[in-house]
């Protein structure tokens, strides 16, 4: 249980705060969820207007998740307006003609709902849960806001003033979420991972309801979406609703697809963070490939192998052993639409030195390319991946999820049903290999965080006081 | 920062107005049909442990969960912790498992096996496929009945929670938290962190660490609840293998203790280099078990639990733009838990948003709410029942907690009914008694200089 804490992750942002295990659900999303003893498969249809709709049969309970998918992101932005899609998913709020400022979430709550909405370097997802017998009000709803948003000034004067209260909260008084941004600062110098989900303070300064019009017309189309719904429904009689809510929505023009690609890094790249902590951050991202390569899969259970569960070699050698460490993790998701990092991070202990933390990360990956795992510690990653996917499914709102991404970064649902299959043929030998290819030297980015004293306040440090009654 | 426990509410379908009429009226074709069908198996061991098993069959999938009526309630004042501690070394070697055999095999089935110390109760859980389910109850039943509690674990985890101690202190709600409860249950065993605090944790012996073990830890205080792909009888009969050899003790007796209510306005600024103020503002307030509960989830869905419907959220963050998050909290446990607003708001507008919370903790007081917002809150407390049971843990944890505050199993079927039966009135009568915008404890964490706190 002392394992259990990641640093937050830097490319979901949502509308309001979510539970935290979300957050790590999305990041361990490269798992996949077919396992052919349990396999819910969605069913797919396309509408006359390009949308792709997946539903899913799950009847175990009354109940239902809704998600409209977008493929517009952080990595659809440019500089000077970074944040703009967080921007965006916040507005979607603000309401159309039809259902005025404030009405969506209301109906959906007083029909036993909760709805909300998150935005990654990828994607643009809105959802719903709620009663099954409640679907068809989702789905009315999102079919409307898809167009006719209605963009007001005003509305954006206050808004951004919330996201960037949002900003504050995760990454300028966060000095873990700070040290994550700057990693992807560091290892994107071209590509639009460089700038943070979140935007910078000017960048949502400076944005303008033009901006957000542009955006909205540009991405939010049918054609650009994908509707998923898990839950206690009925795909055909379901279908025909869709149908008739989203078909009379025209096709949208095909977004431009984004050519900046990342050159290769040639050498490593360090920084450091100082600022007001508690106990150093030592994060160390290495460019890796994403679901389009076969790689991917050795990369997937090699993190399994370094970081899933206490019997995992991270825990068991910087936490339990040398004790150098009070969290320790890798991160690797296969579902990005270009290539990601994977990445390591160490909560270093009190007393200990971040140097020592990041010799001993450094030391786990050159054992790992000088003697391939052992045949049990792969079959222990292979069964974790084949349980999760059983597990994952036991909600609705992650196994849409991964239905939502897959589509979303293009890898599509289909294609990751072969998931599992991949992963039971990733071999030893295949583990060493993609070590000794990715996690190398000069394809890191290495950034630590070094506590710092709190600058002097002009008030005493902590002052209690009684108030009259 | 949100740390309510608060139960799962429950409703029912059948008395859910029409609501969306005019907006979609297709919906009106299909009129509301969900009721929560959760009827568990209760029967109690020879050795008095009560067991509770709910068959879902839909997933090859179980858990196996464990609520041991002891938490960090029950910790020695000066020794606050040691509840966590316990718990925390369960894991961490048994008298034929050492730490790392344990999580070999649970990992490499995939499962989780986890324990966790609350203020009211300890659960301990293993979360496998059905095909594994035998080794799930053998690594649950082992290191709840033989936890070795080894020297060099103990220092080491002592060691790794006071760490995180350390490191919890980058988080400003943590640090408002603490502080907030330890104004609001002064001389109470709510006051400290389950964790306990660096003083108290390194105050903790090894043979404290056996003593309360051997004194909280009896099958008698034991819930163990079983949901999933497993028949009432394959249950039975893994309960009898695995914890019927599990030896009784006399159990310990429970002091409740209601704390002190907060006489006066009590502020306590923690200065702290950060761009945004954290603000917790509230006071005590009442227990899970008592029969104002349902009328106060109403009042606090209104006032700031309803997300994007509450008060707060419209007011401070949609109409002023303050915050990104702001929500109220009743955490009702077996005694009087607490009632508090929290928010961050940048530094400068301290101020502003604090009279702003005070100012609608007032209105709920002053005048009733209104038709709409009163059967708003009602049909989401109702409607969202089943959303509470979606998962397989979701459910294991409502169970175990329905029988450990005594709410009786009919709560699945009768919520609905106690919600729907909260008037205006009682709206009113519950914020006059249950909020005060006078007496309370305020924390604020950030630039304390800067922000000029005048309240």
């Amino acid at each position: 249980m002392q394992c259990a804490r990641r640093p937050t992750m830097t490319w979901l942002y949502s509308r309001h705060i979510m539970q935290i295990s979300w957050l790590i659900a999305v990041s361990s999303l490269a798992f996949a969820f077919t396992s052919p003893a349990v396999a819910t498969e969605p069913r797919e249809f396309i509408l006359s207007n390009g949308m792709k709709v997946l539903l899913a049969e799950v009847p175990k309970a009354p109940v239902a998740t809704v998600q409209v998918w977008y493929k517009v992101g952080s990595r659809n932005e440019v500089m000077g307006r970074a944040g703009l899609s967080h921007m965006l998913e916040h507005m979607m709020f603000k309401g159309t003609a039809k259902y005025p400022k404030g009405t969506f979430s209301r109906l959906i709550r007083k029909n036993g709902g909760m709805d909300n909405a998150f935005t990654s370097q990828d994607f643009t997802a809105y959802f719903e849960n709620l009663a099954a017998d409640r679907v068809e009000l989702a789905l009315e709803l999102e079919a409307d806001r898809m167009q006719g948003l209605v963009l007001d000034m005003s509305e954006l004067t206050t808004e951004r003033e919330v996201v960037k209260e949002e900003r504050r909260l995760r990454a300028e008084d966060d000095p873990q979420g700070a040290l994550v941004e700057a990693l992807f600062a560091q290892a994107y110098l071209s590509h639009p991972y460089h700038w943070p989900v979140i935007g910078w303070f000017s960048d949502l300064d400076a944005m303008t309801l033009d901006d957000l019009q542009r955006h909205y017309d540009t991405y939010y189309s049918p054609n650009n979406a994908t509707l998923v719904v898990v839950g206690d429904i009925n795909a055909d009689s379901l279908l025909p609703t869709i149908k008739q809510l989203f078909e009379p929505i025209p096709r949208g023009p095909e977004p431009k697809l984004i050519a900046t690609m990342e050159s290769e890094q040639k050498g490593e790249r360090r920084f450091l963070l100082k600022r007001d902590a508690q106990v150093p951050f030592v994060m160390m991202g290495y460019r890796v490939p994403n679901f389009t390569s076969e790689d991917s899969y050795a990369l997937d259970i090699l993190d399994s192998i370094l970081s899933h569960g206490k019997s995992s070699r991270l825990y068991q050698n910087l936490v339990y052993e040398q004790k150098s460490s009070l969290a320790v993790g890798a991160e690797y998701s296969l579902l990005q639409t270009d290539p990601g990092l994977f990445y390591f991070y160490a909560l270093v202990s009190p007393g200990q030195r971040p140097e020592v933390v990041e010799e001993a990360l450094h030391r786990e990956i050159k054992r790992l390319q000088a003697d391939p795992p052992t045949e049990q510690e792969l079959q222990r990653a292979k069964n974790q991946v084949e349980a999760t996917h059983v597990f994952e499914q036991d909600s609705n709102f992650r196994h849409a999820m991964l239905l939502g991404q897959a589509e979303s970064v293009g890898a599509g649902w289909q294609k990751i049903d072969q998931f599992v299959e991949r992963i039971r043929a990733v071999t030893t030998k295949d583990i060493q290999r993609v070590a000794r290819q990715y996690l190398t030297e000069d394809n890191r980015t290495v950034g630590t965080l070094i506590p710092v004293p709190p600058k002097q306040p002009e008030a005493p440090s902590t002052a209690a006081q009684q108030g009259r009654p | 920062m949100s740390t309510t426990r608060r139960l799962p509410v429950a409703p029912r379908r059948q008395a859910l107005p029409t609501l969306v009429m005019g907006f979609c009226a297709f919906l009106l074709a299909s009129g509301p049909s969900v009721s929560a069908e959760i009827a568990p198996t209760k029967f109690v061991t020879g050795n008095g442990i009560t067991v509770l098993v709910l068959e879902q069959h839909f997933l090859p999938i179980v858990e196996i969960h464990t609520l041991i009526k002891a938490g960090s309630a029950q910790d020695p004042p000066d020794k606050a912790g040691l509840a966590n501690l316990v718990a925390s070394l369960l894991d961490e070697g048994t008298t034929t498992r050492t730490s790392k055999q344990q999580a070999e095999q649970i990992d490499f089935v995939g499962g989780t096996l986890e324990a966790n110390a609350s203020e009211d109760f300890t659960t301990a859980s293993a979360r496998v496929l059905k095909k594994d389910i035998d080794l799930g109850f053998t690594l649950l039943a082992d290191m709840l009945q033989h936890p070795a509690f080894y020297k060099q674990e103990f220092e080491r985890i002592r060691t790794q929670l006071l760490g995180e101690m350390a490191s919890d202190n980058d988080d400003p709600g943590h640090i408002a938290m603490k502080a907030f409860n330890q104004l609001v249950f002064h001389g109470h065993p709510y006051r400290w962190p389950v964790n306990g605090t660096e003083e108290t944790l390194n105050k903790i012996t090894l043979a404290d660490v056996q003593a309360f073990y051997g004194r909280e830890y009896s099958p008698s205080q034991v819930i163990l609840t079983i949901v999933g792909d497993v028949t009432l009888e394959q249950a039975t009969a893994l309960v009898q293998t695995h914890f019927e050899t599990w030896k009784k003790v006399a159990p310990t007796a429970r002091n409740t203790k209601k704390p002190a209510p907060v006489e006066r306005r009590t502020v306590q600024l923690i200065e702290k280099d950060l761009t945004q103020s954290t603000i917790v503002l509230g006071h005590v307030g009442l227990p899970r078990a008592h029969p104002d509960f349902y009328s106060v989830t109403v009042m606090n869905y209104i006032l700031g639990a309803g997300g994007f419907s509450s008060r707060l959220m419209d007011s401070i963050r949609d109409k002023q733009g303050l915050a990104y998050g702001i929500m109220s909290h009743f955490d009702a446990r077996l005694m009087p838990g607490s009632f508090w607003v929290n928010l961050q708001t940048k530094t400068e507008t301290t101020n502003q948003a604090i009279t702003g919370v005070l100012s609608e903790i007032k209105s709920m007081r002053d005048a009733p709410v209104s038709d709409q917002e009163l059967t708003e809150a009602k049909s989401f407390l109702m409607g969202s029942f089943p959303l509470r049971f979606d998962s397989t843990a979701k459910l294991a944890q409502a169970l175990a907690q329905v029988e450990f505050y005594g709410l009786g199993f009919e709560y699945f079927t009768q919520y609905p009914k106690w919600i729907d039966r909260v008037t205006k009135e009682d709206v009113q009568r519950v914020a006059k008694q249950y909020l005060d915008p006078k007496r309370y404890a305020l924390v604020v964490v950030g630039n304390i200089a800067k922000a000029k706190v005048k309240h």
